[in-house]
This record gives structure tokens, C-alpha cells and sequence, in this order.
């Protein structure tokens, strides 16, 4: 195996030797499962319950992406005004940085006593957490435009609109792309978060009641059913990222 | 050709904000300068002395404080878009092709903008025409990163020029290059401005190259920043890159080189 495959497959090894060893430490020290589950009980619960963490699942991901989704159009449109404007930057930078500091969970009793129970709450939580990075990353990109490049274009007569369209906005691509990257992790966690308080469905709420059941085994299958999905998203995010904006990812010998 | 000046400076002075002028601390201070039509100068001086502003000021991107400045009988009152600009940078943008890169101009200039997208191929033909004369045929369709520093200068040159302007500024556009390359570049751009005889304000440190393809060169002084030396660069065209190992260039490299000096040793303006 050369060293290139070793790379792209030491993640896998890595995993399955976590298991192995988590494995062998439940059998050799013979833990109950109530306590801590091992990974075959785990994969049993998960195949057992396997229509019902589906389904949970299933609602957990479609919520996720709606909040992700109101997220980045929030998150664009707020990191736009910020980035093209000085005085919007010096404005409302200083909120927002004082907003991202509050912990969501907080917000959740909030949600719920203007939504009520269910997906209203989980939606709003998941773009909470999740529009920030967005924003920043915008704002960010379009705000450090390069004073040269601006006088190529002012020169020629360019409208402030015409410089944000050719240059920031395409220039901020590689920073919008990084921060969906994270922000997708971070609407998982926003979901799952308020489910676990303020829903009767979603994986948040599956964690819940395996835990209050004493159902350890089917609470692990929770976590690691919404890991996987954070995981998927973000190499999705990733792959777009290095399709669109590969010129931002170059090595340095070029091609 | 006219006898009338095409870039006409008329004690200009700038200062960068209220605050400086309320001190009388200029950047750039009685500036007078006539440049007739197509010719080529070059404004050679100490870091820091005011050349990037008098770039800005020619352009209109800076308005002068006190002083009225005319570029082709209009007096400047805002972004001139008969000029094209290049820098130390390439600063070409990543994401476009070196050939998409050269027609940004025609995106934002009118009339082309208006017609862009008709006329695209057209533009598109051209711009490769361009290219190709500076030595980039075959490199249209590769992005900026994967060309050399010279490669990106050329291409970045061309992007100045697409839209046809009547003005070319280069602030210091082969400062960041080798010694060959720059040489080989001087000539192309030698080669473009007598084809096409546009104005050319070069900014730049390197005498030799000030020399080698101005008419005239101007020498700026630091702190005050002001025009202190203005000579008229007599050597016969077409200059071919022999001539810079004559003695008569010497010499006039030496003589603008004795001013620098001198302006360096006493920090003040001397007396032309």
C-alpha cells in the first residue's frame, strides 16, 4: 500500500481499530450494557430498531436542512450588507459577536413557548447556530478585497455593485464554501439540541426516551446515526467546494 | 500630432484628508506637467514619494486638493475610462481564465459592456489577438496560477489594453520580475506603444528601464513630493535593448542617478 491510498484510507482503519478496542474492552471487563454498550450491541439495537431510527432520522435531516437552508440565505444576504458596507461592518459586528456568544440550547424554552412543541423550535435552532459562520465568512471574503484590484476596476468606471459582483462575491466563494462545511455540523447539533427538549419525534427525542428507557443500546445508535449524517453532509459540502472553487485549493507546484 | 497637451497638471497639489491639509502636509505638491499626445513617461523616485498618488490623481481616482488637472482638454472629475491600469501585482483573478481575465475591462467599460454578450466571440478574438502578440498564444484557456510571474505581467498588460485606452498607467509593472524577463518585457512593451501609440505613464525605480523607453523622464523628489527633474530622453527609435550598453545611455542614467543621489544626501529639492 503506498503512502497516498494509506492516507485516504487511514480514517477507516483508524475507526475500525476504535471499535475493536472498544469491543474488546466491553467483553474483557464485561460491562453491562446499561452502563456502556459495545458496538455489536449497538449494531443489533440499530438493525432491531431500524424503522424507527429511520424515521427519526429522516425527520431530524429534513428539519436540519430547512434551518440550514434559511440559514444560508440569511447568512449571505446579513455577510453581504456587512462586507460591501464599512459602516454596516462597524455596526452590527459587534452584535452579532455578542449574539454568537449566547448558548442556543438557550433559546429553545423561548422557541417553544412561541412555536409550541415540535419542528418550529428545532428549525429556528438549527439556522441560530448555523447562520453565523455563514455570515462571517461572507462579510469576511468581500470586506478583504485586494485596494489594487478595486482601482483596476474603478478605473474603467466600475460601479461599487460591478466590483462586488466580478470580484468579491466570486472571491468569497471559497470562504462561503468553508464555512457551510462547518455550519452543517453545527445545524445537526442545533437540531438534535431542541428535539431533545421541545419535540415528540427526530433523533433528539430518540436519545431522550432510549436514555429514560435505560435503552443504552438504541441511544448509541441515536448518536451515531446523526454523526454519520453530519459526516455525509460535510463531505458533500466539501466535494462542492473542491469542484467549484478549485482554484482556491491548488498545490503549490500548480497543476 | 497636437500641439496641445494631452495630460495638463496645473499646480496640483494633494493632500490625503482635511486634517493633513488643515497642516499643510501634502503628498504631491505643486505639480505642473504637460504630456503631449502619445507620449511616453516615466516618473522615477525614492519609496514613498508620491508616485502612486500622482497615478491616482492622472486617473481621477483622487481628486486634487488645490489645482485642476485636464486629460484631453476635459478637466479630470472622476474615474477616466480612456485609461487602463497595470501594477507591481498581476493581480488577475483566480477564478477566470487568462483570456476571461483580459476581457474584464469590456464587462465594465461602456459601449462594450452594453453589447458584451452579443459580441462576445468578437471581443474574444481579439483579446487572444492580444495576447498572442505578447507572447501568450496557446495560454488563453490556463488559469493565472499556473503561469509564470513574466506570463501573468504580460497577460495582466493586456487586460490594461483590451478596451483600447488612450492612457496606459504601469505603476512600477516589472518590479517583482527577473532581470531577463523584465528586459524581454520592456521590449513588448516597447512594440505595443509604437504600434499603437497610446500615452504611457510609467512609474517605476529601475533608471534603465525609465531610459530605455521613455521620451521623457520626470525625477520626484521625497517629502515634499514634488517634480524636481524633467529630462527629455533624446536617443534615437526605434531603441533596441543594445542600446542600453552605449555610452550615451550611460550617461543619462548616470545624470538622473547623480540627482537621486544628491536629493537622498540632502532630503531637499534641487533647482533644475
Amino acid at each position: 500500500m503506498n503512502k497516498k491510498s494509506l492516507e485516504s484510507w487511514s480514517p477507516w482503519i483508524l475507526l475500525v481499530l476504535s471499535i475493536l478496542i472498544w469491543e474488546g474492552l466491553c467483553r474483557g471487563f464485561n460491562v453491562s450494557e446499561f452502563v456502556f454498550p459495545s458496538p455489536s450491541r449497538i449494531a443489533q439495537q440499530t438493525v432491531e430498531y431500524r424503522d424507527v431510527i429511520a424515521g427519526h432520522a429522516w425527520r431530524t435531516f429534513w428539519v436540519t436542512m430547512v434551518g440550514f437552508g434559511i440559514a444560508i440565505v440569511v447568512g449571505v444576504l446579513l455577510g453581504f450588507i456587512i462586507g460591501s458596507s464599512r459602516l454596516a461592518y462597524a455596526a452590527v459586528y459587534p452584535l452579532m459577536t455578542a449574539f454568537n456568544a449566547l448558548p442556543k440550547a438557550a433559546f429553545v424554552p423561548i422557541l417553544v413557548v412561541w412555536f409550541g412543541i415540535g419542528i418550529g423550535p428545532a428549525i429556528l435552532t438549527a439556522f441560530l447556530i448555523s447562520f453565523f459562520p455563514i455570515m462571517v465568512n461572507i462579510a469576511t471574503g468581500l470586506a478583504t478585497l485586494e485596494p489594487e484590484l478595486e482601482d483596476v476596476l474603478r478605473v474603467l468606471g466600475a460601479k461599487r455593485w460591478d466590483v462586488l459582483v466580478k470580484v468579491g462575491l466570486p472571491r468569497s466563494m471559497p470562504y462561503f464554501y468553508g464555512s457551510l462545511k462547518v455550519a452543517i455540523t453545527l445545524a445537526f447539533v442545533g437540531t438534535t439540541v431542541s428535539e431533545m427538549t421541545a419535540s415528540n419525534e427526530g433523533i433528539g427525542y430518540l436519545l431522550i426516551s432510549a436514555g429514560s428507557a435505560m435503552q443504552m443500546g438504541l441511544a448509541f445508535s441515536g448518536l451515531v446515526v446523526v454523526g454519520a449524517m453530519a459526516m455525509i453532509m460535510y463531505e458533500l459540502f466539501s466535494a462542492i467546494e473542491k469542484h467549484t472553487t478549485g482554484w482556491a485549493h491548488r498545490g503549490s507546484q500548480g497543476e | 500630432m497636437s500641439q496641445e497637451a494631452f495630460v495638463d497638471f496645473q499646480d496640483v497639489w494633494l493632500a490625503y484628508n482635511d486634517e493633513l491639509l488643515a497642516q499643510n502636509h501634502f503628498a504631491v505638491e505643486n505639480i505642473n506637467l504637460q504630456v503631449k499626445q502619445g507620449e511616453f513617461i516615466a516618473i522615477v523616485g525614492p519609496s514613498g514619494c508620491g508616485k502612486s498618488t500622482f497615478m491616482k490623481l492622472t486617473t481621477g481616482l483622487k481628486m486634487p486638493s488645490k489645482g485642476r488637472i485636464l486629460v484631453d482638454g476635459q478637466p479630470v472629475t472622476g474615474p477616466l475610462k480612456i485609461s487602463g491600469m497595470a501594477f507591481q501585482a498581476s493581480s488577475l483573478l483566480p477564478w477566470r481564465t487568462t483570456l476571461d481575465n483580459v476581457l474584464l475591462p469590456l464587462e465594465i467599460v461602456e459601449p462594450y459592456r452594453s453589447n458584451f454578450k452579443q459580441k462576445k466571440a468578437e471581443y474574444a478574438e481579439r483579446a487572444r489577438k492580444l495576447l498572442g502578440t505578447v507572447g501568450l498564444g496557446g495560454y488563453e484557456d490556463k488559469f493565472p496560477w499556473q503561469l509564470s510571474g513574466g506570463m501573468q505581467q504580460r497577460a495582466s498588460i493586456c487586460r490594461a489594453l483590451i478596451h483600447e485606452p488612450k492612457m496606459l498607467l504601469l505603476d512600477e509593472p516589472f518590479g517583482a520580475l527577473d532581470a531577463f524577463t523584465r528586459e524581454e518585457l520592456w521590449c513588448i512593451l516597447r512594440d505595443l506603444w509604437t504600434e499603437q501609440k497610446f500615452n504611457v505613464i510609467l512609474v517605476t525605480h529601475d533608471l534603465r528601464e525609465s531610459v530605455f523607453l521613455a521620451d521623457t523622464v520626470y525625477v520626484m523628489s521625497k517629502s515634499p513630493g514634488r517634480f524636481v527633474v524633467k529630462k527629455e530622453i533624446d536617443l534615437p527609435r526605434p531603441r533596441d535593448l543594445e542600446i542600453t550598453y552605449t555610452p550615451e545611455f550611460t550617461n543619462i542614467v548616470h545624470e538622473l542617478r547623480g540627482h537621486i543621489g544628491a536629493m537622498r544626501k540632502t532630503g531637499a529639492a534641487i533647482n533644475q
